[in-house]
């Protein structure tokens, strides 16, 4: 697909509010990452869990409605498991992530701005290096396409969501 | 308008203005919120500076494009949002050395930057192996209900506990 120059200035505009939000968040402090990955300060989570609830029903009723198309991303348990884990131990190394650092950056953090991106541009274009050998081996080991959860436990999609998002608002509830 | 010049809302309220922003990039621009994309892109566009144009060979760039697009402007608009956060807060200052990494290991910048080199390479290696970060998988997978972006989020963030354990329960 082309990108157009007023695809451009969408991704322009909606960087500045994800970027805006975050910040209020207090995502984009180092300290708060931490907070959360040594489970004392539990914000990441609730703006995510918030986000992800909000995000579900909207999304699922436009889809609904005819206004959207979803695409799920395809993957494996290689793929996922195995780089989510290598992205893990880096998560907790830097304190950001690829889109809490560029916040960071906004914020005036020079540990995100030298350091990390530095870092992040580092092992992206290693991994472009390394691709060929991965592709066909273990990215592909345990592959599960491009499968939702409605369609693992073979239900309509709203017996899915209704459920997930009253469990994430008790959970959400319950967190200190 | 004091919620604009505040230092923090409520995470909830984040959350839900960051859910309801994913409604219209989907709607508007057809594309969910995601960010590591563009750092594979930009780490291609180096190369092919110092290298030329036979880095546009590695079957990588073939399938993810060394180009700037929608998500690469919304990683830019990112920093440019988060500045006019932190401004119109009062809360913008120049730091090399978060204020918990001071306490555990002292407040030079060096050790703080090789740690952060370390970390962001690990960092941009996991999340183009697992293609997709905790925006890409960690939000928008999981709100779409995708196996890939649960299996990812729940994995980002068992990696995340480990390290920080690691490091601030054992080598601090």
């Amino acid at each position: 697909m082309k990108t157009t120059r007023s695809d451009l200035i969408w991704g322009l505009v909606f960087g500045i509010l994800f970027g805006f939000f975050l910040q209020k968040g207090g995502v984009t402090q180092y300290d708060v990452i931490i907070g959360q990955l040594l489970l004392e300060d539990f914000t990441v989570i609730k703006v995510m869990l918030s986000a992800v609830v909000t995000g579900m029903v909207g999304i699922h009723l436009m889809k609904r409605l005819g206004w959207v198309r979803i695409n799920p991303k395809a993957g494996s348990w290689g793929q996922n498991a195995v780089g989510g884990l290598i992205f893990g131990l880096g998560f907790a190394l830097l304190g950001y992530c690829p889109g809490t650092v560029a916040g960071a950056v906004g914020n005036g953090y020079l540990d995100a701005a030298i350091g990390g991106l530095a870092g992040i541009l580092l092992g992206s274009g290693l991994l472009a290096v390394v691709y060929p050998r991965l592709s066909g081996g273990i990215l592909t080991k345990g592959g599960y396409g491009d499968l939702t959860l409605p369609q693992l436990l073979k239900v309509n999609e709203w017996v899915v969501i209704v459920p997930l998002c009253l469990l994430i608002v008790l959970v959400l509830y319950l967190l200190p | 308008m004091n919620w604009l010049t505040s230092p923090r809302w409520s995470p909830y309220a984040v959350g839900i203005a960051i859910g309801v922003l994913s409604w219209f990039t989907l709607l508007i621009s057809q594309k969910p919120l995601g960010c590591s994309t563009t750092f594979a892109r930009t780490a291609g566009m180096i190369e092919k500076m110092i290298r030329g144009d036979k880095v546009l060979l590695r079957p990588y760039y073939q399938k993810t494009k060394p180009v700037i697009d929608w998500q690469w402007m919304l990683v830019v608009g990112m920093v440019i949002g988060s500045f006019i956060a932190t401004v119109l807060s009062g809360s913008f200052s120049l730091q090399w050395v978060p204020a918990r990494w001071a306490t555990a290991f002292g407040d030079a910048a060096i050790p703080r930057l090789l740690v952060a080199v370390l970390g962001g390479a690990l960092l941009g290696f996991g999340a183009r192996w697992a293609d997709g970060c905790t925006s890409g998988h960690g939000i928008s997978g999981t709100m779409q209900l995708a196996v890939s972006g649960w299996i990812s989020a729940i994995f980002f963030f068992i990696g995340g506990i480990i390290m920080a354990s690691i490091l601030y329960g054992w080598l601090a």
